[in-house]
């Protein structure tokens, strides 16, 4: 990101999700599944370094932490537990808000390895809004008691972004996890992050409309994710699409 | 810096366009998009996970199997309903004798005391026979059964076996178009129907939301339960010997609840169908491993939030309403005291109906707090006739029988107990949830309407055929 970016992304975080961040840190949204050992992993990224507040205008908590690695520091962001952001609830509204006008510099998807494939929904549909995912396959300790293995390299390859499998627990693996958060952070990971194939009736009507949303919103956000709330008769979504773009496009013609 | 495009195209009229797509199939894109994302997780998953599962599945999902199945689920659904009941019913009978011949006791004495002050006669009514009384009323007949029903039904909850209620209702919601989710708001009905509004927050398009508020009143809540319990057990299980009497009575208010339940769901549909039409949202439901009950949190939340926060209200509400009462009873224009008028002025209405004027006056004064019905109608019997004290129920049964009450009259008090207008607490939710007030005058008039037809017909047929 350009200095100008980074400014103007500062304000925002402050302006719509009123997170403060010092210049130079980067920031990490912290999404999954309730009961996933998300706080656990948030807990042993961010030690003390921690407080808690409510999102702007919403009654969900939201808690915020620090940590530093390799001389960078690291904003991280709780997001509500949900088990998708298809925004049906307040909770997977914020998280999604967050993910997809915050544009955090990585967003870590913590999934549970016991129960990877009902977790793996969420991860797919944050693939959807940014390619900047990390998955974190948790209580790695767990799945190995209930004698489920889990091919990482293979499961990083059909996705395609980094995996990193952990047991947040135990301290295992939260390393890597650092390092990962640091690699795309700086913007020295590429990702090809799999995206979903729907069945034909929804491919068609997708194809009807992207091209006609690329040419209203540009590339603030991705055309066929867009497509697809619309699809979904998303109503919050569009109020949000125009509570955040909105502004932005004023303040650029008025600096025009 | 990035150039500015200038857009060609407004949000709006891709909206629109995307509008019209999404018409154009019947089944909504929401249910494919998410069918197809759960498609594409199972292919990745199956690529990536081996399970080595030979051993028994959990004790988690052979439960669920078991309660959630298309066989089972509903049946046990209903024996655990019943067996609450049951054990409310039961259970309340004793320490509800036992507290009112307490706090009667004190009545006397107070009576003793006020006679000693030289009080005058008035005071004495207004303060000891109106106010006191009704309040020892409220607290010996509520308490109890509150107190019994709360910790089982937060021991459901704290099990975990609450979501699978949820799970098994959650389709015939969907063929309602309402959301799976009112369940649980119907549950916190059975509370207090003001909670069960506010909890509609959780649904989240404003559709169903508004279907789960104009319905959350056809759930017995807790104010109302206690004179369900009463009736029932007094005239209800009165039919049979005295064995099976708590049997049959929990099985009536039992079948109560189904009725309620039936009738949301008719009303779902309805209002689904007329003036709340639109699609159903999908929602996913989780079922959370059971837990181990932790019975510390359950009384303390059972007992303190809820049995203490209905008794109070109910008890700030049945000191005035005991008082004026008290006062309509007492002060005469010619022959009838104020409430014979009122209740000879009600009585053909209620007779059409299958009640008495007594009952609807009591049923109208009680908008405040469903709690207060039976005080109100008790109190409103005896100051009209001879005093009576009242220990058990089984004096109960006897001035509601000395008033002319037949089988009729208590079937017909039960269901216009379940179906009538939600006191003005809920209204008051109601109001500030819908921020309406035609929703909210629907909220009163939906059940009023319901609750008036089928006591008409119920009363008409019986006396037609020559039932009673």
């Amino acid at each position: 990101m350009s200095k100008f970016n980074r400014e103007e992304h500062h304000r925002i975080m402050q302006k719509h999700f009123g997170i403060i961040t010092t210049p130079g840190q980067f920031t990490v949204a912290l999404a999954g599944n309730p009961n996933v050992g998300k706080s656990t992993v948030f807990n042993a990224l961010t030690g003390l370094h921690q407080h808690t507040g409510n999102w702007p205008g919403k009654t969900v908590d939201n808690a915020q932490g620090s940590f530093t690695y390799l001389d960078s520091s690291f904003l991280m962001i709780d997001l509500p537990g949900t088990y998708s952001i298809l925004a049906h609830t307040v909770e997977e509204q914020v998280a999604r808000d967050f993910i997809c006008f915050g544009k955090p510099d990585a967003t870590l998807v913590v999934l549970d390895a016991t129960c990877l494939e009902r977790n793996l929904n969420l991860a797919l549909q944050v693939m959807e809004i940014t390619p900047h995912v990390i998955v974190c396959v948790n209580l790695m300790d767990e799945a190995i008691k209930k004698n489920i293995t889990i091919n990482i390299s293979a499961l990083q390859k059909e996705l395609g972004v980094p995996v990193i499998p952990t047991a947040a627990r135990n301290g295992k693996g939260l390393d890597s996890l650092r390092h990962a958060l640091y690699e795309m952070s700086i913007g020295i990971t590429h990702t090809t992050p799999r995206q979903i194939h729907y069945s034909p009736e929804v491919e068609r009507a997708i194809q009807e409309l992207t091209p006609k949303i690329s040419r209203c919103i540009g590339n603030a956000l991705n055309p066929r994710w867009v497509a697809l709330r619309l699809l979904d008769g998303d109503s919050a979504f569009i109020d949000s699409i125009t509570h955040y773009l909105d502004l932005e496009n004023n303040r650029k013609e008025l600096a025009v | 810096m990035s150039a500015v495009i200038k857009p060609m195209i407004t949000l709006k009229e891709i909206c629109t366009e995307a509008e019209r797509i999404r018409l154009t199939t019947q089944n909504s894109f929401g249910d494919k998009i998410v069918s197809d994302i759960y498609v594409n997780a199972e292919k990745i998953a199956n690529r990536t996970i081996t399970k080595n599962t030979s051993e028994n599945p959990s004790l988690d999902s052979r439960l669920d199997d078991i309660l959630t199945s298309r066989l089972f689920g509903f049946p046990i659904m209903l024996l655990l309903l019943s067996g609450i009941f049951w054990l409310t019913i039961t259970g309340a009978n004793i320490p509800s004798e036992m507290i009112g011949n307490v706090l009667f006791a004190f009545q006397d004495q107070l009576i003793i005391w006020f006679a000693l002050a030289g009080a005058p006669d008035w005071l004495t009514g207004v303060l000891v026979l109106g106010m006191y009384r009704s309040l020892a009323w409220v607290i010996s007949v509520m308490l109890p059964p509150m107190a019994i029903f709360f910790p089982l039904f937060t021991l459901l909850e704290d099990l975990g076996y609450l979501p699978r209620v949820a799970f098994n209702l959650d389709n015939m919601f969907k063929k309602c178009q309402a959301c799976g989710k009112q369940i649980l708001t119907m549950c916190m009905g059975f509370g207090c129907n003001a909670a069960g509004v506010v909890a509609c927050r959780i649904i989240d398009s404003p559709r169903e939301r508004l279907i789960a508020v104009l319905t959350n009143n056809f759930v017995p809540c807790n104010g109302r339960f206690p004179t369900l319990i009463a009736i029932a057990t007094i005239f209800m299980g009165g039919v049979v010997t005295s064995e099976y009497e708590t049997a049959v009575a929990s099985l009536v208010v039992t079948l109560l609840v189904i009725l309620g339940i039936l009738i949301t769901f008719a009303v779902s549909w309805a209002l689904s169908h007329t003036i709340l039409k639109g699609e159903t949202s999908s929602l996913v439901l989780e079922l959370p491993p059971y837990r181990k009950p932790q019975f510390g949190a359950i009384l303390y939340r059972s007992i303190i939030d809820r049995t203490l926060f209905v008794l109070k209200r109910a008890i700030i509400m049945a000191a005035p309403a005991g008082a004026i009462i008290w006062i309509l009873a007492n002060v005469y224009i010619g022959e009838l005291s104020l409430i014979r008028h009122l209740a000879a002025w009600l009585h053909p209405f209620a007779y059409a109906i299958g009640l008495d004027g007594f009952i609807l006056l009591a049923f109208i004064l009680g908008l405040p707090a469903n709690e207060i019905v039976v005080p109100i109608l008790l109190m409103s019997y005896l100051s009209s006739g001879q005093m009576l004290e009242f220990d058990t129920l089984n004096d109960l049964r006897n001035i509601l029988i000395d008033q002319g009450w037949t089988w009729l009259t208590a079937v017909c008090a039960l269901l216009f107990c379940l179906l009538h207008w939600p006191c003005t607490t809920t209204l008051l939710s109601a109001y500030k949830e819908t921020g309406s007030k035609k929703w909210t005058f629907l909220t009163f008039l939906i059940p009023t309407t319901i609750g008036f037809a089928v006591c008409f017909t119920v009363a008409q047929l019986a006396r037609l055929l020559g039932l009673a």
